[in-house]
Order: structure tokens, then C-alpha cells, then sequence
């Protein structure tokens, strides 16, 4: 075989791998463009792309790590589960503020105060010993279908009992043949209320409804002796009686708390008091259910909207249409400005507005956003990489998408988030904590000093507000026109941050003059314990040394991974450390807990991680909890901020502020950080997405061909040295 | 040979004890049973007692690698260490620390690893070999030389860098394929084609030097001379002879790499959004899933073990001289 023969083949080979290539492109594409990552062939999704159906197109970054309601409470786990389990309650989609609207329920609960003899009393009695909230529920509501509730004709269940036999080839719900529903009762939610006190389910609000809930940790006991004595795969909650949850009838029942505790309306609206029918229990407990990954855990059996019809975490998820749903419709009213955005054009229609929504794996951020631009996925956040890209400050220094985008057609929108990112001081630490007016004077100083404007610029793209206490806005008791006079000042009514000069007079009046620790005539040392996970944070970390190092402080950084900072916040070993939190629910007690001294992260293991203790603030705060939303509950939470504000055991920090953008053809974008079951409301002009899809997706293939001609150009020099070869004498 | 493997496989035993003793070692000095508790349990609201729980549930409540409360035996049996380990050597990977059937999800994600490192493997073999071919029949000429820069110049690059800019390039700039995604059964193919073009471009450079190095080296040896002595063309000698002779070093580097296959490749998995092993490892890293960690470890060095004696008794296969015993 000679050198131009396997040239020759070589050609016959690129060429057939180049037809190959552009035939498998051409077949499996058809008329979509072919970049399209969504194929037409899918067994589970066809035709995923048609635009006769209504798909909403996102994606997820991680496995959500559980759907049961029961333990669920991370938003990549709501995302899913808000779609399918329906609790009592939920938000209005539109109203601000945030306002509880029935879901489920057919009004909001009725309450009702006892007292300890069970007589009938007024809301603002001091002797409440109960409270007790009668919900009644929307008669008619149906399941999606699903295999736990199909029966044989002699009404027995079909699945209840599976034989290793009738297991074989069984992989996923799909692969059962008969699905059927039931009617929605009362004893759906009993049981998850039950649910939630089992041990063995790990439910994170175990701690607090057993607080709260009546009976609720007697029953734990007993679930747990019951399970103990009885060891079997299924435990018919049923069968064991919660003193504080009372069936009235099939539509109704009661929940009897201890004392009152307003904030149980919020946790109502929350998947944690979704429905959950026994048979569902009873259908997954079966361990060749289980051997075979498919559980509760897995395989969410809800009367939502949406149902999960296919559930591959490794690659996607859908979520279809309930054809069960009970025909909610699209809220009528909202707030002003509504109407002028389009957002009740929609109102009265039967929800939901899309048939289908596909969340695909995507865990890099770029590909996310290139493939957001292509017009592959309807929405997008804006990550730090694409900020430049995405949006830009105009002259009048407000935020603007920029021109690209906005030829696009994307829109924007922006909200402050319900949550504070915040630097804490550990209050039991010898230094920095305690209440003495040293310390106290000491974390004034510094919180002066640290200038989370600067950081809010130069780290967050300018997207976060700072805070001037611990509540964030949109959260009763925040005052927008209200400032830390610790830290600011009014100046011809613009907020400015306190000097350097003021704040080393503080230093002074400690006794760390100059910055100096009196007792070693240095530098006084400080430490901050972080996580550092990625480049970007070298300059992160640098810059709050600088900011300590403006009032001569030396802060020395004790970088270290989650599970070692968490350890520490747990001893109370860190001095300094940053933190944050999100609202489960918008009412101040869910903020202002996090200072309570019951919640001391070392003392009782809560949540208040600065280790914060003031009696006054505590009084005051068990006062607060229990009032509803009125100028007395306002005047005490203006105190509790007050001392917290000269306490400082917290530098507030800044409330981040959300940015998203969506296309054109994806309506009804409203942002609303409490609710999580929003998907009902979006529409999809699948039309026009799959016209712009076309119009942005042109394939370009002349580079193919010049790669292919230079490719055979350069093949000529090497035929060329060939034949001079060949030709050549031998020596 | 049938001995031989016996005896290989025997002298496995000890490395596979080894290495998981490292393994566990080396994940329990990162991470404490509280630590894998509170990772599963969530951040939020997690009580002490949820966490031992949690732990006893698992059996994570006993002692690392020895019991000193127990007696005899127990001592070591009655460990974390002994309990999680000893049925991987029957491979019973057990369920992962959230619950899922282990050895069932490394069924499913093995596939699409293999989609993308088999077509890679094979279209990068035929590649390298052809181009190290080809510069070694162009030996000393500008070819070789420029040859030997590019490839010098594309071993410098990133993978990383080439995963971007194939995805800018081809998926975004030409819109000629998706630029991250994955289907099931043939529709993969579109969203391999990236992938794979980009994993045997990122390899042409190591593997076309380390080829030619192997060809030149055989080109020098006596029969070579010979050959060209008997009036052989250079392209037979090179294709016919001095590339069957270099056979054996390329299989050395092949047959050893084929079971690894299975656990794919972390970073081209998770740019391109392919649900294979090699982002399930990394995943259960992430998660500090002890179980599905060292399932993977152990499932590797097996794997490893298996191609290092698939590699001996191919030697036998391509060189006649070589006998195991």
C-alpha cells in the first residue's frame, strides 16, 4: 500500500465520518435548529418541542435530596414539591404584602382561646392556655393518579401487597399498569401531621411543632415505643391518637396549640402540612419498593397542579399537568401596577397555563446562560460571570438591561430578597462578647468600620441593600425611612455611614487606643472564622482585613470548610463569622429569633448563633411573638431593634437583592419570595419561543468547510516531501 | 495462565483491604459521622438528638475502626469501618447515606460514561497513531518539527479550556450542537458529538508525542535497518513492521485504561450535563456520602486491578516471547 492510497482512505474515512455527522444532525434535528438540546424522541417527552403544548423549560443544578414533604425544606426541594403537595394555605401570587390566601382550605382558620379549663376566652386574654385553629377543607379535591390508590374489583388494593413476582421489569411508577385517586379528607393531613412527629422521618419542624402543637410530643413517645414493641415495614399512624389534632368530619378538623403562637398560620402554608394519604405510606414501605429506589422520598403523591411524571435527577425532571386538579383559577386582584404589567390579563382562567414543565440538569452556569440566550431555558438569574453581560447602570445611575438584551426582548425584574447577610460577633466570647461597655463599644467601632456599601459595590455587583437592622423589607416592623444611628447619619436626608475618626473615638473610649490592646501594647487581634470555598474569595477575605486595619485592628483569618465552621459555631469557638438567613415565613419573629436568648446556638442549640442574651430583648420578644400585626407590635419590635442596634452583636450587613431575567414569550413574572408553588401561574407562548429559537439558532457551517479545506492544503506539503522522498537517492 | 490469574487476583485481596482502609481514613479525617448527619439532615432547625438519630439509623454511632468498650472480635466487627466494608468484597454496595440502591445507579450512570470515553478512546487511538505515524515517516523534516510544537502547544492547554471553547465555538457562536444535555438511546448521539470531538482533540497532543516517541524508537532498532537494507518502501516498514512492533507499549497504556472506562470523567460530565459516574462520584463527594464514595473507590481499584492483569495476559496476545507463569 502506498502513501497516497492511505491518504486516500484517510479522505474516504473523514468524508463518510463528515456525512455521518451532518446526517445524524440533519435526521435527529428535523426542522429544529441544531443546537436544540431538547430531542423529539424522548420515550418520556415527545414531542417536547411542539408547539401546541405549553412548556416551561428550567433547570436544576444538584438532586433535590428529598421530595417527601415531610423532610423537605431547601428551595431545589420546593421547586419540585410545591408543584405537587398542596398544603391548607397559601400566598396570594400578586398582593404586597405578602397575604395568606386558602389553597386547599375552604377559609382561613378559625381560631379559638381556652384556657387551661378549657372555658372560652378573648384573643387578648393573659390566661390563653390554647389556642385552636378549626380549618375546614374545599369539599371534591381529587389525587393525581397513582398506583397506591388503584384496587381490584373486590376493592381490595392492588399494590399493597407486591409479590417479588410482580416486581419484575417494575422500575419507576410508570411501570405499574392501573393508577386511580381518591377524594381528599381531613385524615390526609392529620396523618402528615403525624408524620411529621415520627422519629424515623427526620423532619426538621419536629423541634419546633412539638413546641407547640398539643400532644404532638407525647405522640413522638409513643410512635416510638409503638415501632419499637411492633418492629414492621408499616406503621398505620391511624391507629395512634394526637391529643391535639381532632377530626370534626371529612371536611373538617381542628389543631389545638399551646398557649398562641400566630406564626402557626405561615407553617399552614408550607409543604411540611401538605396532605399525605395513608396509602401512599402504605404502598412505599414495601422493601422491594424500596430495594428498588422507588419512595416517597422519590415519587411525590400530591393533589397540585403538577405531578412528576418523570423523575431522573440525573439528567431531568418534568413535571406534567395534574389531570385531576381541582380548577383553582388565576387571581382577579393584585396591586396597582399590576394590570399595567400584564399580569392579570390571565385572571379567572383555570390554573395551570402550561402543560408540561421540563427542568433539565445543568450544573455549570455557563452553559445555563448561553443556552438562556439561545432561547433554550425561559428564565435565568444573573451569576457574577454574566453580570456585565446582562445588565448595566444608566446615566442616571439605575439599573438598566444592557442594549443585547434588550434586543432580545428579555425583561427584568428585581426584588429584595427576605433574608440578611450578616457578620456576627460571638456574645460569650472573652474580647469581643459579652455585655460590658467595652466590648459593647468595641463592636460599635467595628461596625462602623467595616463598610458593607463598599462590599455591596465591589462583591455583589451593587445587587443588596445594607441593613440597618435585623429585619430585611417586606417584613412587618421593618421601617424603610428608619436608619442604625450606631452606624449612620442623616445628611441633607442621604444615609451616611459614621467616620473612621467617630469610630476610633469609640476604640478610645474602650480602651484600645489606637487600636491597640492595652494589656500587650500591640495590635489588638481579632479572628474571623469563614469558609472559603473559591478564588473570589482571596479578595473577599482581604478586603475585611482592610477594614478591621482601618481602625488598626488585626484581623487574622481561620478559613475552613463548612463542616469544621459549623462545628465551631456549635462550641462557641469562633470570635467573629459570617452568616445569613432566609425567611421561612414574613413575620419579624422568624427574624428576631435569631437574637433570642432560648435559641443560643451553645447553650440550647438554636439558631441564634452570636450566642446573643438581653433580657429585656427577650421579654420583649416573647411579648412580640404573640401579637398580631398592629402599632403595639410595631412600637415593641422598634424596641427590640433599638437595643439589638446598641448591643451590636451582629454587624447588620446587607439584604441581597435578586435579579432575573426572562424572555418575551414567559408571562405572569412577578417576583414573591414566599411562595414556591408560582409555576401554576406562568404562561408560555410556545410560538413565538419556537420562531425566536429558529431565528438565534442558525446553524453556521461555512468554518466546517474551510476547516476541511485547510485540512487537505495542508495535506498537499506532505505529498510534496513524499515524492522528494521517494525520488531521492540513496546514500 | 490460568494459575497466574489466580495468584494476581489472590495478591489483589491485600490492596483492595489497603485502599479502603485509606479511604476511610482519609474521609473520616475530613469529615465526622455528625458532620455527614447534619450534611443529610439539612441546615436548618437540626437538633442533636435528630442527628444521633440519624447516625444510629445508619450505624454510624459505633466506633471508627476499633471498639474498645467491646470484647474479643467485636473489637474490630463492631466498627464502622468493618460493617460498611466487608460486603463490598462481595459486591453489595448496599444503599447510599440518602437512601438509594448503590450498585442500581452505578447500572444506569455507567452508560452514558461510556458513550462518551469509548468513542473517545477509539477515534483518539486511531488519531494519535495516524498523526505519530505520520510525523515519524516525516522524521526531521519541518513536519515533525511544527508537529511536535503543536502537539507541545495543545498538551499546555487546559481541558478545561478546550470544554469551553468547544461549547463557545461549536454550540454557541455556530449553533451546530447543543452545548450541554443528554438524551437516552440514539438521540445521545447529537450530544456526544462535542464531547467526544473535544475529549480527542484535548488528547491529541500526549498521545501523538508519546506514540511518535514510541515509533522513532523503534525505527532505530537493527530489523529496521534490514529491512531498508532488503529494499522495503519506508511505508511498509513503518505500517507493517515498526507499528506491530510498538504494539506492545500502546497496549501497556490501552488494555490498562479499558475497565476505568465505566467511571467516566468528572469535568467533561459536569460541563456537558452528562449523568455519568464520573459526576456521581463527584456529587457524593460533595454530599459526603461515605457509602457511594467508597463503593467508587473500591469499584475503581477492582476495575484498575482487572486491566493491570488484562494487560499481562495481552502480551502474550501481541508478543509471542512473553509467557505467564
Amino acid at each position: 500500500m502506498t502513501i497516497n492510497q492511505i491518504i486516500d482512505i484517510k479522505h474516504s474515512i473523514l468524508l463518510q465520518f463528515i456525512v455521518l455527522l451532518l446526517s445524524v444532525l440533519l435526521t435527529s434535528c428535523s426542522d429544529q435548529p441544531w443546537n436544540n438540546p431538547y430531542s423529539n424522541t424522548s420515550s418520556n417527552t415527545s414531542p417536547i418541542t411542539s408547539i401546541d403544548e405549553h412548556i416551561a423549560y428550567s433547570s436544576f443544578s444538584e438532586r433535590p435530596k428529598h421530595l417527601d414533604p415531610v423532610r423537605s425544606y431547601s428551595s431545589n426541594e420546593y421547586t419540585f414539591i410545591a408543584q405537587i403537595y398542596e398544603p391548607l394555605l397559601q400566598y396570594h401570587f400578586l398582593k404586597r404584602p405578602y397575604e395568606l390566601t386558602t389553597l386547599t382550605a375552604s377559609s382561613l382558620p378559625e381560631l379559638k382561646f381556652y384556657d387551661s379549663e378549657g372555658n372560652l376566652l378573648d384573643e387578648s386574654d393573659d390566661n390563653i392556655a390554647y389556642t385552636e385553629y378549626l380549618i375546614s377543607l374545599k369539599p371534591g379535591i381529587q389525587y393525581q393518579p397513582h398506583p397506591a390508590f388503584a384496587r381490584f374489583s373486590s376493592n381490595v388494593f392492588e399494590y399493597h401487597n407486591l409479590e417479588e413476582e410482580a416486581l419484575k421489569n417494575k422500575y419507576t411508577l410508570k411501570d405499574f399498569l392501573h393508577h386511580a385517586s381518591r377524594e381528599l379528607t381531613v385524615d390526609d393531613y392529620i396523618y402528615q401531621i403525624k408524620r411529621l412527629a415520627d422519629f424515623d422521618l427526620h423532619s426538621p419542624i419536629a423541634g419546633v411543632m412539638e413546641e407547640h402543637i398539643v400532644g404532638f410530643k407525647d405522640f413522638r413517645n409513643t410512635l416510638k415505643d409503638h415501632k419499637q414493641n411492633n418492629p414492621a415495614d408499616f406503621h398505620d399512624l391511624r391507629e395512634l391518637e394526637m391529643t391535639g389534632v381532632k377530626k370534626i368530619s371529612d371536611y373538617q378538623f381542628a389543631i389545638r396549640i399551646n398557649k398562641t403562637y400566630p406564626q402557626f398560620k405561615f407553617w399552614l402554608a408550607m409543604p411540611f402540612f401538605a396532605p399525605m394519604p395513608w396509602e401512599a405510606d402504605r404502598f412505599y414501605s414495601q422493601p422491594m419498593l424500596k430495594e428498588k429506589n422507588i419512595s416517597l422520598d422519590w415519587y411525590p403523591v400530591g393533589t397540585g397542579p403538577f405531578m412528576l411524571s418523570e423523575n431522573n435527577p440525573n439528567l431531568r425532571m418534568v413535571l406534567e399537568k395534574n389531570p385531576n386538579f381541582h380548577g383553582e383559577t388565576y387571581p382577579s386582584d393584585g396591586e396597582a401596577e399590576d394590570i399595567e404589567n400584564g399580569l392579570l390579563a390571565d385572571a379567572g382562567k383555570v390554573l395551570p397555563l402550561i402543560d408540561k414543565a421540563i427542568y433539565s440538569l445543568e450544573k455549570e452556569s455557563i452553559p445555563y446562560w448561553n443556552k438562556f440566550l439561545q432561547g433554550y431555558y425561559d428564565a435565568s438569574g444573573v451569576s457574577s460571570d454574566s453580570f456585565d453581560q446582562a445588565v448595566q447602570f444608566n446615566a442616571q445611575g439605575e439599573i438598566d438591561l444592557t442594549e443585547s438584551m434588550q434586543a432580545k426582548g428579555i425583561g427584568l425584574q428585581t426584588a429584595i430578597t427576605t433574608s440578611i447577610s450578616y457578620m456576627g460577633f460571638n456574645m460569650t466570647d472573652a474580647v469581643i462578647g459579652g455585655e460590658s461597655e467595652r466590648a459593647r463599644l468595641l463592636r460599635q467601632a467595628i461596625s462602623i468600620a467595616v463598610d458593607y456599601e463598599e462590599y455591596i459595590s465591589i462583591f455583589a455587583n451593587g445587587r443588596g441593600i445594607s441593613a440597618q437592622g435585623p429585619l430585611p423589607p417586606g417584613i412587618f416592623g421593618h421601617k424603610g425611612e428608619d436608619h442604625n444611628s450606631y452606624v449612620y447619619e442623616k445628611v441633607n436626608g442621604q444615609l451616611k455611614r459614621l467616620s473612621i475618626d467617630y469610630a476610633r473615638s469609640l476604640l478610645d473610649k474602650a480602651g484600645y487606643t489606637g487600636g491597640r490592646d492595652p494589656e500587650t501594647n500591640k495590635p489588638l487581634v481579632l479572628y474571623l472564622d469563614v469558609t472559603a470555598t473559591g478564588p473570589d474569595d482571596k479578595a473577599r477575605l482581604n478586603w475585611i482585613r482592610k477594614q478591621f486595619s482601618k481602625l488598626g485592628v488585626q484581623l487574622v483569618l481561620r478559613t475552613t470548610d463548612y463542616n469544621r465552621f459549623q462545628d465551631k459555631m456549635r462550641k462557641g469557638t469562633a470570635q467573629i463569622f459570617m452568616w445569613g438567613w432566609n425567611a421561612d415565613y414574613p413575620d419579624p419573629e422568624n427574624f428576631l429569633f435569631l437574637l433570642y436568648g432560648e435559641n443560643a446556638k451553645v447553650e440550647h442549640g438554636g439558631e441564634n448563633a452570636a450566642n446573643y442574651t438581653n433580657p429585656e430583648f427577650d421579654s420583649l420578644f416573647e411579648k412580640m411573638k404573640r401579637l398580631p400585626n398592629t402599632t403595639e407590635r410595631q412600637k415593641i419590635i422598634d424596641q427590640m431593634v433599638e437595643i439589638v442596634r446598641r448591643d451590636s452583636p451582629w454587624i447588620w450587613g446587607f439584604h441581597p437583592k435578586a435579579f432575573s431575567l426572562y424572555h418575551q414569550w414567559y408571562k405572569n413574572v412577578k417576583p414573591n419570595l414566599m411562595a414556591n408553588n408560582t409555576l401554576k401561574y406562568r404562561r408560555v407562548d410556545s410560538a413565538l419561543r419556537a420562531e425566536k429559537q429558529q431565528e438565534w439558532n442558525q446553524p453556521v457551517t461555512w468554518p466546517l468547510i474551510v476547516i476541511i479545506l485547510i485540512l487537505i492544503a495542508s495535506i498537499i506539503p506532505a505529498v510534496r516531501i513524499y515524492k522528494q522522498h521517494e525520488q531521492r537517492r540513496a546514500r | 495462565m490460568t494459575a497466574y490469574i489466580i495468584r494476581r487476583l489472590l495478591y489483589a485481596l491485600p490492596i483492595l483491604i489497603g485502599v479502603n482502609i485509606f479511604t476511610f481514613t482519609l474521609f473520616f479525617v475530613v469529615n465526622s459521622t455528625d458532620d455527614m448527619a447534619r450534611m443529610h439532615l439539612g441546615v436548618k432547625r437540626v437538633t442533636p438528638e435528630a442527628v444521633e438519630h440519624w447516625k444510629a439509623e445508619r450505624g454510624y454511632d459505633r466506633p471508627l475502626l476499633i471498639n474498645s468498650e467491646a470484647s474479643g472480635l467485636d473489637k474490630i466487627t463492631d466498627t464502622i469501618f468493618f460493617q460498611k466494608s466487608v460486603n463490598l468484597f462481595v459486591f453489595n454496595f448496599g444503599q447510599s447515606d440518602s437512601g438509594r440502591d448503590i450498585l442500581y445507579d452505578i447500572s444506569q450512570r455507567m452508560w452514558p460514561s461510556l458513550a462518551i470515553a469509548v468513542p473517545v478512546l477509539l477515534v483518539g487511538l486511531l488519531v494519535n497513531i495516524t498523526f505519530a505515524l505520520l510525523i515519524a515517516f516525516f522524521r526531521a523534516t519541518y513536519i515533525d518539527i511544527w508537529g511536535v510544537i503543536l502537539c507541545v502547544v495543545m498538551m499546555s492547554i487546559s481541558g478545561l479550556f478546550y470544554i469551553i471553547g468547544g461549547q463557545f465555538i461549536a454550540g454557541k457562536l455556530l449553533h451546530l450542537v447543543p452545548i450541554s444535555g443528554y438524551e437516552t438511546g440514539w438521540s445521545a448521539v447529537k450530544f456526544l458529538i462535542l464531547p467526544v470531538i473535544i475529549g480527542v482533540i484535548g488528547g491529541i497532543g500526549a498521545g501523538t508525542r508519546w506514540y511518535r516517541t514510541l515509533f522513532l524508537e523503534e525505527i532505530n532498532k537493527d530489523y529496521v535497518r534490514t529491512a531498508r537494507a532488503k529494499g522495503l518502501a519506508e511505508q511498509f516498514i513503518l505500517f507493517r513492521h515498526v507499528f506491530k512492533n510498538a504494539l506492545i507499549p500502546i497496549l501497556t497504556g490501552v488494555v490498562v485504561i479499558l475497565p476505568l472506562l465505566f467511571m467516566g470523567s468528572l469535568i467533561t460530565e459536569s460541563f456537558f450535563g452528562i449523568p455519568g459516574l464520573g459526576s456521581y462520584t463527584i456529587d457524593a463527594i460533595n454530599n459526603q456520602d461515605f457509602a457511594i464514595v467508597r463503593a467508587m473507590v473500591f469499584l475503581g481499584s477492582v476495575l484498575y486491578i482487572i486491566g493491570l492483569i488484562l494487560t499481562d495476559i495481552s502480551y502474550t496476545f501481541v508478543d509471542p516471547r512473553v509467557r505467564l507463569s
